[in-house]
């Protein structure tokens, strides 16, 4: 393959990756926001099950979650500050 | 009058006005600031707000924005000739809908983002934010009815398009199902989808459906009808991207494609304009042209329900605040060209004067039917394609866009029903389901008293929706005539318009109201009533703030 050849190669493939982009956007930007609040509903529902015992809901999981809780800190803060809760409102776990 | 000669002066005109006007009006009115915060950086959120590459927003906002509106009242307004809906659509692009539209837009990311109704309560006052919910639903309402009503009359009378209508479906179905869960390169994805919906085209004749006479006793149209809304239900409560996302791009593309053909085979074609330049003796029943041209042709010149789209969605997602100028004004411009194009096929794509006379025999008889045939005409001697194929591509273009408006319709609807339910404290009211059916059954029952079961009352309606339409854009402008008053800016660009409007939308809608009273229609007289209530309202509204504003500032003036 000549360099010629092989800058040409470069090219298309820019353009391509150019199509493609735009394609992408085109085809999520208008629900993008209706998608990402349905995974953040999920999300928060995942997260009511890890703390559900802290908020006096017997979870026989509760062994299993108790792990994930401080993995789950910062998407914790983020919720309760989303939900307008300056602090986190339970009192064994506080995040700020 | 050749058809060429009417497209390069309409889309030179609207050329001139996006980069003299738009400019003026970017850089003098709105005084758009490159260095303004937009909310879309200022509450970046990977959600709501994100800032968009301006070309794909301008995509999103046009595509949001046009749908069959644009095609059909042009195709009904040529009745009073070709010049006054052309003059109508070219100058209410410039000068109306661009202003208005990239207005929303500023006055929305001027105000964090908020929609129009949100920033209306703020600017104006709490009354008229309720008057705009009102004015809101009542579009809402008439959007559905009106489109199933033009969907059923496309599908009796070309029944070729049935299999590609609802195979667009199925297709946007898979192509959901092929991205979201097998995670296909989209590219390739995008290309065998559209490649399979004109291969539907193409089958499309040689299988045509028509539905059985009478069905449990209710004609052909009204079985559309009851069909279109059950879709419309179901549509409008799957999730999102399983097929509202990707039937909104499939049609978007579709609509792209489409506009392109058109323009290319009047280019091609060359055919000559055969509709009269002001039709002097038009078909008994016929109203005055002056104000009902300014209601019949809403969307392509001015609408309302653009504000909704760039305040809600858009402004939200405005990179840098001289976006405006492109991704609004150009919006508006997109559509235009649409209207354009909608006027021509209705007036050029005609064989001869008689027949042309012949199609538009009563006031809303032509309409979207003629843009099919004369569009198809047209595509047949441009491209090359078989008249009845081109019927079918014609037919397809226009009920895919009623049936993406018809959803989404029905899916705000809901919303408004569902906090409704909130703000009143009616629990089964904010039920999903049952607000759907709520919904779907004031529509369907609009769609039936306006059109009559078998749609013989065929686009009575048409005039009315457009009415409340104008309104809407009356109300939006309101809010960035005083937004721009108490910015000490010019105001006649906006209040000019304003007047205007309201002007012809009360008259028109006097006028219909006496139409309507010597027929005997009272349902449509009932519905007259309560958008005439509307309007007045509206204008007294207008009238009173603008008066408050002019007082403040005299006020301030003699103080100092």
């Amino acid at each position: 393959m000549t360099d010629e050849e092989r800058s040409k190669l470069q090219r298309l493939r820019a353009w391509l990756s150019q199509a493609r982009y735009f394609v992408e956007e085109a085809y999520s930007v208008r629900y993008r926001s209706t998608i990402a609040r349905a995974r953040r509903d999920e999300e928060d529902l995942f997260m009511l099950l890890v703390f559900a015992e802290m908020m006096g809901v017997p979870n026989p999981a509760t062994y299993y979650t108790l792990e994930l809780q401080p993995l789950l800190l910062e998407r914790f803060h983020e919720w309760h500050i989303r939900m307008g809760m300056e602090h986190s409102p339970l009192e064994n776990f506080r995040c700020c | 009058m050749s058809a060429i000669v009417v497209a390069i002066v309409g889309i030179g005109a609207m050329a001139l006005g996006y980069f003299i006007y738009s400019k003026f009006i970017a850089e003098k009115v709105f005084q758009l600031d490159p260095n303004f915060r937009t909310p879309a950086h200022e509450f970046e959120d990977g959600v709501d707000f994100v800032p968009t590459n301006r070309y794909i927003l301008w995509g999103h906002h046009f595509t949001s924005v046009a749908g069959a509106a644009p095609i059909v009242g042009p195709a009904i307004a040529v009745i009073w000739g070709w010049v006054p809906a052309f003059l109508w659509v070219v100058l209410g692009t410039i000068f109306f809908a661009g202003v208005h539209d990239a207005g929303a837009i500023w006055a929305s990311v001027r105000n964090r983002a908020r929609s129009i109704g949100a920033v209306t309560g703020d600017v104006v006052g709490a009354r008229a934010r309720s008057l705009f919910m009102i004015v809101i639903f009542l579009v809402l309402l008439m959007v559905n009815a009106v489109f199933a009503v033009v969907i059923a009359g496309l599908l009796i009378q070309f029944p070729s398009s049935v299999v590609p209508v609802w195979g667009a479906i199925l297709v946007a179905l898979i192509v959901g199902q092929a991205i979201y869960r097998l995670k296909l390169n989209l590219l390739w994805v995008t290309i065998i989808g559209v490649v399979a919906l004109y291969a539907m085209v193409i089958i499309g004749p040689s299988v045509p459906i028509s539905l059985p006479e009478k069905v449990l006793g209710l004609p052909t149209n009204a079985q559309w009808i009851v069909l279109l809304f059950v879709y419309a239900a179901i549509a409008s409560m799957l999730p999102v991207w399983m097929l509202l996302q990707p039937r909104d791009y499939i049609n978007g593309i579709q609509l792209f494609i489409g506009l392109g053909i058109l323009y290319l085979s009047i280019l091609i074609a060359n055919p000559t304009v055969v509709a009269p330049a002001f039709n002097a003796n038009v078909p008994e029943g016929t109203p005055s042209l002056i104000p009902l041209l300014f209601v019949t042709i809403a969307c392509g010149a001015i609408s309302g329900f653009h504000g909704l789209v760039s305040s809600g969605t858009t402004s939200k997602q405005i990179n840098k605040e001289t976006d405006i100028r492109f991704v609004g004004y150009f919006g508006a411009i997109g559509e235009g060209m649409l209207a354009l194009a909608s006027i021509l096929a209705a007036t050029a794509g005609i064989a001869t004067l008689a027949d042309w006379q012949g199609l538009y025999s009563k006031f809303g008889a032509g309409g979207v039917g003629a843009f099919v045939n004369g569009g198809a005409a047209i595509v047949a001697n441009g491209v090359g394609l078989s008249s009845e194929i081109a019927a079918t591509l014609l037919t397809v273009m226009a009920v895919l866009f009623a049936g993406t408006t018809m959803d989404t319709g029905v899916r705000l609807q809901r919303y408004i029903l569902q906090e409704w339910g909130e703000i009143y404290n009616l629990s089964f009211l904010k039920n999903g389901m049952v607000a759907t059916l709520v919904a779907i059954g004031t529509c369907v029952a609009l769609a039936f008293g306006a059109g009559g079961l078998d749609g013989s009352g065929g686009l009575l309606i048409w005039p009315l929706f457009g009415t409340t339409n104008q309104l809407l854009a009356g109300l939006t402008l309101l809010v960035i005539t005083v937004m721009l008053a108490r910015l000490g800016r010019p105001v006649w660009y906006t209040l000019a318009p304003l007047t205007f409007l309201l002007v012809m939308t009360i008259s028109a809608l006097l006028i219909q109201l006496g139409g309507f009273y010597k027929s005997g229609n009272w349902f449509l007289l009932v519905l007259d009533l309560i958008i005439l209530a509307a309007a007045i309202l509206v204008a007294l509204e207008s009238a009173s703030t603008l008066a408050k504003q002019l007082r403040e500032k005299r006020g301030v003036e003699t103080q100092a």
